[in-house]
């Protein structure tokens, strides 16, 4: 049975929705607009995105950004995947249950007490701030998602082909990659590229650990943003919605297509 | 070949196996029989390498094994799960262990198309698992842990997952495979039909210990202890003693039942009679007569089983081969039936 479509449900949807995607439409329309004043509408342009080439800095700042999150993500990844495969072996070790629930305090922590955190650290270790600060803090910030996403894969994953692989006589290194690797990477990819998206868009963190030289993405548009909002702004920001639209389409188009497999594989006729 | 010494193993405060000795040898078809939790999976895991003895050692060819790790050990496991490698195609999940030895790359096409042909997989070589049926994808699991010619090969309930048809096939065909190959076998089975079916030897298991091996058909017809008549096939138990004369079992409720009484029981021990259903025929023929009332009826077709109830609110079970073509079972409900065996059907076991 198939229950219709109430009104109710078709408005609150609606209404979702506009809260959700309405100041995005409209920050993606206006970089279109050819008028230099940010709410006056004047006809189709890509000025503006012409113009963002034009602006060294702020493509300093994209390119930092860019390989801030590059690094970062793939630090986080590796480092995530290896918490997640020691918190799920076969083998418990003291504290596993005190490891597992501190692997998630990350996630619930205010990016604040985060931020700061790492400032005081940096500053007790008399490092200079900038790059690679952002890149390290990034890096801790983005490791227990991947862990998270990693160890829901490693949850389902059947230990008898590890098995399987060491009884035909695969030691545990060459075991791993021929055959656990080789199955839980679409998670550890997702899990790269939640961490990579994580890292371009972080203004907290970045601004708290950064130095000179070393402005990202965020920060720059924060900053020109409190002196008032230019065209550029908008067509930097549609810029970002775009990768980041990408990244998460591509991630979860990898998910369905890995569970639809699983799903053929564990409901094929026997 | 394969020695089990004293061997023990522990999970928390359960012994899954319990200082357990067990010599199999080589060509020989062992099967590991037991309910559930009865240790024999840990067993065939210890042989398999997956788990370590805390006491005892697993010898093969007289060298002590137990801490070697399974990639060095000359022996090949087929999973319940087949655990095949869903990554890989069918020839790639039987080249795996293959190419682990280092062996030349014709050599192991060679080899992966005579494994091939053997599970009678021809043409299937590129499919991946998941487009194979369950019966093929057994066999790619069958093929994959012979490839490396393993001197034991292991199976640990290879046909749970297969439906009755198949399963019967499968059991003719992997022991028409084990003649042609000349392979020491064990098998872990909860399926006393497929143990007794394929094995020459079953090891009967129960928490932890082995309580009886033998011939299946000495399992069956000799089993030592009241447990292990009660776990293979039905049987019928009744309580009683040791009659004076040492002629059979003193019971209240039926008398004297004619039975060879073991050398070591005096008159007066406890003990129980235990005989076969199909031991018994509705007669009035044989040394034991006993007169009841049948209480349930069950048709399938090659027999009747016939549930009486007897003298002393007891039931005793019957089956009866249906030889002759007839429109049913040859007796009804509430029929007055005289049950009766020959003395030697009968086992007095202790109690």
């Amino acid at each position: 049975m198939t229950r219709r479509f109430s009104s109710f449900n078709m408005v609150s949807l609606t209404l979702g929705l506009a809260f959700l995607y309405l100041p995005i439409a409209i920050l993606i329309i206006y970089s279109f607009n050819a008028s230099r004043l940010v709410t006056v509408w004047g006809g189709w342009s890509l000025r503006w995105y012409a113009a963002l080439l034009e602006d060294s800095a702020m493509l300093a700042a994209a390119w930092t950004t860019l390989r801030i999150a590059l690094m970062s993500a793939t630090a986080a990844t590796v480092l995530g995947t290896m918490a997640a495969l020691a918190l799920t072996g076969r083998r418990r070790f003291h504290g596993r249950t005190l490891f597992a629930g501190m692997v998630y305090a990350p996630l619930v922590m205010p990016e604040v007490i985060t931020g700061l955190s790492l400032l005081l650290l940096f500053v007790a270790l008399d490092v200079d701030r900038g790059f690679w600060t952002v890149t390290i803090a990034h890096t801790t910030l983005t490791m227990c998602f991947v862990t998270v996403v990693v160890q829901s894969r490693l949850a389902t994953f059947d230990r008898s082909l590890t098995e399987a692989a060491q009884d035909l006589g695969a030691t545990p290194g060459r075991t791993f990659f021929l055959v656990t690797l080789p199955l839980i990477f679409p998670a550890i990819a997702a899990g790269w590229m939640l961490a990579f998206t994580l890292s371009i868009d972080d203004l907290v963190i970045a601004s708290f650990t950064t130095g000179p030289g070393a402005t990202t993405l965020p920060i720059r548009i924060y900053s020109e943003v409190r002196l008032g909002v230019k065209p550029e702004i908008n067509a930097i920001c549609t810029l970002m919605i775009a990768t980041v639209a990408v990244g998460l389409t591509v991630v979860s188009l990898i998910g369905k297509r890995n569970a639809a497999r699983r799903q053929r594989a564990a409901g094929a006729p026997l | 070949m394969v020695r089990f010494d004293r061997v023990g193993r522990r999970f928390g405060s359960v012994a899954a196996v319990d200082d357990l000795s067990l010599d199999i040898a080589a060509n020989e078809f062992v099967a590991l029989l037991g309910p559930s939790g009865c240790g024999k999976t840990t067993l065939l895991r210890m042989l398999a390498g997956f788990e370590t003895p805390d006491t005892g050692r697993v010898l093969l060819d007289g060298k002590d094994i137990s801490a070697v790790p399974p990639y060095r050990r000359p022996v090949n496991m087929m999973f319940q799960s087949y655990a095949l490698f869903p990554h890989l195609t069918v020839a790639g999940n039987i080249a795996f262990g293959l190419k682990r030895e280092g062996l030349p790359r014709g050599e192991i096409e060679t080899r992966v198309a005579e494994m091939l042909a053997l599970a009678r997989l021809t043409g299937l070589g590129e499919r991946k698992p998941d487009q194979l049926s369950g019966g093929q994808r057994q066999r790619v699991a069958l093929a994959r842990s012979l490839a490396k010619r393993p001197r034991v090969l292991l199976l640990d309930e290879p046909m749970a997952a297969l439906d009755r048809k198949l399963r019967e096939e499968t059991q003719f065909e992997l022991m028409e495979l084990r003649r042609r190959l000349g392979l020491t076998f064990v098998i872990v089975t909860h399926d006393q039909e497929e143990a007794m079916v394929m094995a020459d030897r079953i090891a009967l298991m129960d928490k932890g210990r082995i309580v009886q091996t033998g011939a299946p058909a000495e399992i069956y017809e000799r089993p030592r202890t009241r447990w292990a008549a009660q776990f293979i096939g039905d049987i019928n138990i009744i309580e009683g003693r040791v009659a004076a004369d040492g002629s059979g079992v003193a019971t209240d409720a039926l008398g004297l039942l004619r039975a060879p009484v073991p050398a070591g029981l005096k008159p007066g021990d406890a003990v129980v009679l235990a005989v076969r259903p199909e031991k018994i025929a509705l007669a009035t023929s044989g040394d034991n007569n006993v007169a009841g009332t049948v209480s349930e009826v069950g048709y399938r077709g090659d027999k009747s089983l016939y549930k009486v109830a007897v003298a002393g609110g007891l039931s005793m079970k019957a089956a009866v081969a249906n030889a002759v073509r007839a429109g049913g079972p040859a007796m009804g409900l509430n029929d007055r039936v005289t049950l009766s065996w020959p003395a030697d059907a009968g086992l007095v076991l202790p109690p």
